[in-house]
């Protein structure tokens, strides 16, 4: 039985869950590497700005009173060295335009401070970036206040940020598949003591019940006593039923041996006919009882057993010749005689020996069975594409009784009126028979009247 | 031939016994282990019939060390277990065959009978009345002309007469043992056993005669 399988591994939780948190860490990253570059290439144009500006401030003079200027130009080229930028620059003096273009926005507060300002604005339809520097420029009588601005446009800076951008996001992905592949082989690596756990459970025949005893982590101790522990419990629970079965099987039969062979004794001594017959009775219900019960305990046994084959390799020469031997006193106080047709050549087959032993011993104790005395049953054993065990008899076959449905459970031939049979054996053969990957074959058999029952098993 | 039953079941071992001795075997009983040893110590068994549930121990373990003994005397194990690996570990262990309670004794007869025939038989099995040899163990009649074999309940019914010649068998005691509990037979089937019997007796001095109205016997012809 397979248990419910819970949403997600334990795998592809940790997986996904150490993927999350990569994730995010490279989401961050991608944003301080962003941020911290942009800054930087932010920070070397305003300080190109704020030196170009300055370099023009430099220049101013005063000659006659009047602020003068001499533009020198590379404060302007300087600025170029960054890009295809444009650069505007305005020199202003008591609010009238020295020189410049007159257009280019000032900064509101006419400031006093020495300090440089640095704004970003809308000018001519493009971002610029600009710079205000005032100096304060002595005209012999007075101090004049003198701003110069100089702004150039971001896209230079627009095309570092695509490049800065390009480059983290490249470092970010490249992160995220490193720690990715990392806490892949992370999981797998945690993963692995329970995998060797599982393993060697898994690897276990049905009957080993021995308790665990794998190399184990410290969280996986509690899981395994338990397990541990459930076992002991049902080898307990398996050996009580096994020797509950076994006592009671002792108990029922052994009592019911004596009556029988006391009922033998007193039916020997006996001369009254009506005696005879009623004592000949008691013993044929025995009989029925004690052998249905039998069949009924294989039929158990095979039930079980055909959910876990014990599958060894075999011989099913040897196997049918064995069957035969001890059958043939069976068969010999009938005065019927085992045909067995089987070559010595090896006839291996993988499969549960005694699941096997049980089907083949079924159906020939059934074809004795149900066979007249002083007749032949022939049983054949030939390999070709698969193996066919055939049981041929000279009894009374299945007379009408629906050749497909003669192997159900308690189902017996339309015929069999006087015979002790619980209808079982023909169901044990054909799930031995199926659960090894063959089936049972039942018809009429060919070489004369009576029944021909085919175990067919594959080669493998 | 003598037999050693090692049995705890006291009624059991009594009604075994009893319809053994109506075949005029010998059977000496055992209640336990200790016993059975006893008694293998101080008397020869032509065989063993071993229960395996015992007061005093497993049967399994008897048959190991009797195996382990180089003991010849064949193990028949009497179980009331049903389980096939049971059955099949028995025979591993040194059991020569095994018969599952409640058992039909002619079956357990022609078992005993499997098994010493296998064992190559040093007990004589042979009787002989009118100069006729009857060889139990190989199923076969010495005329002293020729040598016939015969078929099991042939034999069956040979031994019968051969036990106590002149007696007079009645049909229907003749018929109990020849066939099972489960044939159903009409009286005249053991006729034609009597005929097959007569056909191989043929050309010897012994002769199965019918007496009207009450069986069969064997007799010497003049």
């Amino acid at each position: 039985m397979t248990p419910t399988l819970a949403k997600g591994s334990i795998r592809r939780r940790l997986v996904l869950q150490l993927a999350g948190i990569a994730a995010l860490l490279s989401l961050a990253l991608f944003l301080v590497v962003r941020a911290v570059a942009e800054h930087a290439a932010e920070e070397t144009q305003d300080n190109i700005l704020a030196a170009s500006a300055t370099s023009i401030a430099d220049a101013l003079y005063s000659e006659r009173g009047f602020v003068r200027l001499e533009l020198p130009y590379s404060a302007l080229s300087m600025l170029g060295t960054i890009s295809e930028d444009r650069v505007f620059y305005r020199v202003v003096v008591d609010d009238e335009t020295l020189t410049g273009y007159d257009d280019l926005p000032a900064p509101e507060v006419w400031s006093d401070s020495r300090k440089n300002k640095f704004s970003t604005l809308s000018y001519r339809g493009e971002t610029v970036r600009s710079v205000a520097v005032t100096r304060a420029v002595s005209t012999g009588s007075q101090i004049t206040d003198v701003m110069v601005i100089v702004a150039q446009t971001r896209l230079g800076l627009e095309a570092i940020s695509t490049r800065i951008t390009a480059t983290a996001t490249a470092v970010g992905a490249g992160f995220f598949l490193v720690a990715t592949a990392l806490s892949l082989l992370a999981a797998q690596t945690a993963l692995l003591p329970l995998n060797r756990l599982a393993q060697s459970v898994a690897r276990r025949g049905m009957a080993d019940l021995r308790p665990v005893v794998t190399e184990t982590p410290a969280e996986l101790i509690p899981l395994v006593q338990s397990l541990n522990s459930f076992m002991s419990r049902l080898r307990a629970s398996l050996t009580r039923s096994e020797d509950f079965i076994t006592e009671a099987a002792h108990r029922v039969r052994t009592p019911l041996a004596t009556v029988r062979t006391q009922a033998e004794v007193v039916h020997r001594r006996q001369s009254g006919a009506a005696d005879k017959k009623a004592l000949r009775e008691m013993i044929r219900a025995i009989d029925e009882s004690s052998r249905s019960a039998g069949q009924l305990l294989d039929h158990a046994m095979v039930t079980f057993r055909t959910d876990h084959l014990e599958t060894s390799d075999i011989d099913l020469g040897d196997m049918i010749r064995d069957i035969c031997d001890r059958l043939f006193p069976t068969a010999d106080l009938k005065d019927i005689q085992i045909n067995l047709d089987c070559t010595d050549q090896p006839m291996p087959f993988s499969g549960d020996p005694i699941l096997l032993q049980n089907a083949l011993r079924n159906i020939l104790d059934n074809a004795i069975k149900y066979s007249p005395a002083d007749s032949v049953i022939t049983v054949r054993l030939t390999a070709n594409g698969s193996y066919l065990i055939e049981f041929a008899d000279q009894g009374r076959g299945f007379g009408d009784a629906d050749l497909t449905q003669i192997v159900g459970r308690f189902e017996r031939g339309s015929n069999v009126g006087d015979i002790v049979g619980s209808g079982l054996g023909l169901t044990i053969a054909d799930e031995v028979a199926r659960a090894h990957g063959g089936k049972l074959e039942i018809s009429e058999n060919k070489g004369g009247q009576g029944a021909c029952v085919t175990v067919v098993l594959p080669r493998s | 031939m003598r037999f050693l039953l090692v049995e705890d079941n006291a009624q059991l071992a009594k009604a075994v016994a009893d319809r053994f001795a109506l075949d005029g075997h010998a059977i000496d009983c055992a209640t336990d282990l200790e016993t059975a040893r006893a008694c293998i110590d101080t008397a020869s068994y032509d065989l063993i019939l071993l229960d395996i549930m015992l007061p005093d121990g497993d049967g399994r373990d008897f048959l190991k060390t009797h195996r382990g003994a180089a003991k010849r005397t064949p193990v028949i194990v009497l179980t009331a277990r049903s389980e096939i690996s049971d059955r099949v570990g028995l025979l591993d262990l040194g059991a020569d065959d095994y018969i599952t309670k409640p058992f039909d004794f002619s079956e357990l007869e022609a078992r005993c009978r499997a098994v010493l025939r296998r064992q190559g038989g040093t007990a004589q099995n042979t009787k002989t009345f009118a100069g006729v040899i009857l060889d139990s163990m190989t199923g076969t009649l010495d005329t002293g002309s020729r040598v016939e074999a015969l078929r099991n309940r042939e034999l069956r019914l040979l031994e019968v007469f051969f036990a106590s010649p002149g007696q007079i068998f009645a049909k229907s005691h003749l018929m109990d043992r020849l066939f099972s509990y489960s044939d159903d037979v009409s009286e005249n089937a053991i006729e034609v056993y009597v005929g097959r019997l007569r056909k191989k007796l043929e050309g010897s001095s012994a002769k199965i005669e019918t007496v009207r109205g009450l069986g069969y016997r064997i007799a010497e012809s003049p």
